[in-house]
């Protein structure tokens, strides 16, 4: 599956998952990834992680789900998604004609339920699955799993019960101690993390006194969040050995390297999809770049180079 | 069809009213492709904030010379900007994004009000180039919003205008015309694009009387591109992106107004 790219000097492996490029796409900012092939080519990201997929179709919140902040965005779309059905059936297939890895964010609303999606998406063409313990914007499951280090770890168990594929547990950063829920996720057996989601946020407007969202409160995102994901890749990048995805306020290569020197194997972009729907493609040229500046050959030649060991 | 990201140089820009203005881009790939009730998603700086592109819809398009233009009201921080882009400036615009008009009917009426006369323009300009003159009924606050009319006075055949304060036209909403033209003149399609309720007044009459009716809806949208799930509402029986689905429904497509 792996061809040669970018000379192969970006290549990079989370937990056997073997990808080309460090630079993948953030769960339900590149919905399928079908929608962005207009403007770049999927075979030259380094996976595609797909929209948050339950086991049957959600229809999200009511109201506005999305306003503009200082350098960011809040965000309460509620995991709407056609279910694991129809991703099976309609999406699947079309997805799996490009030569890319595909990760498969999963929500559930209880550990059972994480088990069974997770068996059902036990298929050819899927290649990992994202634990989505941490999505703010729904009641029923997500965030109680979250910011409960046992809950969290029960689902973790739950879901490499019932896969071979890669299982990748995507952190909160609503709570105390990131490296606790980090070194949970571990014990449990998740082969990798991936880290941040969105940070809870809300919006009065003013003029109407009153919460701007349909949900009252929804997920920060964009480059407002990046200092406080790069912090917490730091932080957990010396709690645990299992590799990590970086994400969080990602616009360009440089804000990509940040992540790496952190201790990041991979990155992924979010909200920069909706600003530049080929910025997937492009960072890897920028990383490229960076590393002729700074004489890196390979990309593993940079990973953790800022942590406090390699000072 | 193919969606762009097009490094759009601007050709000019005028001021229509105290709080609107039109732009004019060079962007020939969206301009060859876009078909009226399409709109594009622009950025107006390459700065974080503001971060995300605004939905503007296709007011005019020269096809000869690849130029779009687009109407937009000053409303907030991104279109301040935009307000104060000068001609040769480049900036980075995404479209031709969603679903236009079905531009079938022979004997049109177009209804709108404030921005959303701006893809009624190039629905009307489009017709009249096919030989239909559609007939337009606007509705605004006052006088000086209804500077549409000397934008649609070349391409239809007759004009309603009305005024919340009676300053110009019929005094009253569109809905004070409305009943009157449509049962006179006999339309085939009505198409509306304005502010929700009218929309949902307009829409309710034209279904009661009969005919046809296509309306553009306006959502709080990121990406145009059916990814970000911020604009996705409740059609009828299914789910439906306004940025992609529409912005243009069949008026009993919609149950959200
Ligand atoms: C498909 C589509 C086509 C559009 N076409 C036009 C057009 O041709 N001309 C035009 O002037 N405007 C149009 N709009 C609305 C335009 O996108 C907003 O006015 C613009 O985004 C405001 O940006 P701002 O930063 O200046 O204001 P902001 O500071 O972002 O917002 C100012 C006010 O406008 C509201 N607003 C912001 N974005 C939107 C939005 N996407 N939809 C509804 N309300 C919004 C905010 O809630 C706020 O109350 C269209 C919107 C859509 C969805
Ligand atoms: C509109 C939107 C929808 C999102 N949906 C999901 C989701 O379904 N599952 C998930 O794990 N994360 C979801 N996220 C979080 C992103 O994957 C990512 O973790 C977060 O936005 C931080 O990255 P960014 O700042 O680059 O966007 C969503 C984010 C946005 C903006």
């Amino acid at each position: 599956m792996v061809r040669y790219l970018y000379h192969n000097r970006l290549a990079t492996d989370i937990a056997g998952l073997k990808m080309k490029t460090p630079v993948t796409t953030a769960s339900g900012t590149f919905g399928f990834g079908l929608e962005f092939t207009d403007f770049l080519d999927l075979e030259k990201v380094g996976a595609v992680t797909v929209k948050g997929t339950t086991l049957a179709p959600r229809a999200g919140n009511k109201g506005q789900r999305v306003v503009e902040t200082p350098s960011g965005m809040l965000n309460c779309v509620g995991l709407e998604n056609p279910g694991s059905d129809y991703f099976l059936k309609e999406t699947l297939p079309k997805l799996r004609k490009y030569k890319v890895p595909i990760v498969v964010n999963i929500d559930a609303s209880s550990p059972e339920e994480y088990g069974e999606l997770a068996a059902k998406l036990d298929v050819k063409g899927v290649d990992a699955v994202e634990i989505n313990v941490s999505c703010p914007n729904i009641k029923d499951g997500g965030l109680v799993f979250g910011t409960n280090a046992k809950s969290m770890a029960q689902v973790v168990r739950e879901v490499k019960k019932n896969t071979s594929k890669v299982v990748i547990t995507k952190l909160s950063p609503n709570v105390t101690s990131i490296t606790e829920m980090a070194k949970a996720a571990e014990d449990a057996g998740t082969d990798a993390l991936s880290l941040i989601n969105t940070l809870i946020g809300m919006k009065i407007d003013v003029h109407r006194q009153r919460p701007v969202l349909g949900n009252v409160t929804g997920g920060l995102s964009g480059p407002c969040i990046r200092p406080v994901a790069v912090r917490m890749c730091y932080e957990v990048a010396q709690a645990v050995r299992v590799p990590i995805i970086g994400m969080g306020g990602i616009m360009c290569a440089e804000d990509a390297v940040e992540f790496f020197l952190a201790g990041a194997s991979a990155i992924a972009v979010g909200t920069a999809n909706f600003v530049d729907p080929a910025i997937a493609e492009t960072i890897s040229l920028g990383i490229l770049e960076y590393m002729d500046q700074h004489n890196i050959k390979k990309l593993q030649d940079m990973i953790g180079l800022a942590l406090p060991e390699r000072q | 069809m193919t969606k762009y990201v097009e490094e759009a140089r601007v050709i000019g820009q005028r001021v229509l009213n105290r709080a609107t203005k039109q732009i004019d881009l060079i962007a020939p790939r969206i301009a060859a492709e876009a078909v009226p009730g399409q709109f594009v998603n622009v950025q107006v700086s390459r700065r974080t904030a503001p971060l995300l592109r605004r939905p503007l819809g296709i007011a005019w398009v020269d096809k000869q010379h690849g130029a779009i233009s687009l109407i937009y009201r000053i409303i907030g921080d991104a279109t301040k900007i935009l307000a104060d882009v000068c001609s040769g400036d480049v900036i980075s615009v995404v479209g031709p994004l969603g679903h236009g008009f079905d531009c079938s009917a022979k004997h049109p009426l177009l209804v709108g009000g404030g921005t959303g006369l701006a893809p009624l323009l190039y629905l009307a300009e489009s017709m009249e180039e096919e030989g239909i003159r559609p007939d337009v009924l606007m509705g605004g606050r006052t006088a000086d919003d209804l500077f549409w009319k000397d934008e649609y006075v070349n391409l239809v055949e007759r004009m309603g205008l009305t005024t919340d304060d009676g300053s110009l036209g019929t005094r009253g909403t569109v809905m004070a015309e409305l009943p009157l033209m449509l049962q006179r003149l006999h339309y085939d399609c009505v198409y509306v694009c304005g502010p929700a309720p009218m929309m949902k007044a307009v829409s309710a009459a034209v279904t009661e009387a009969g005919i046809k009716c296509q309306v553009s809806l306006e959502r709080y949208m990121a990406c145009g591109l059916g990814a970000c799930l911020s604009c996705s509402c409740q059609g009828v029986g299914k789910r439906i992106k306004v940025c992609q689905d529409g912005p243009v429904f069949w008026a009993g497509e919609v149950t959200e107004w």
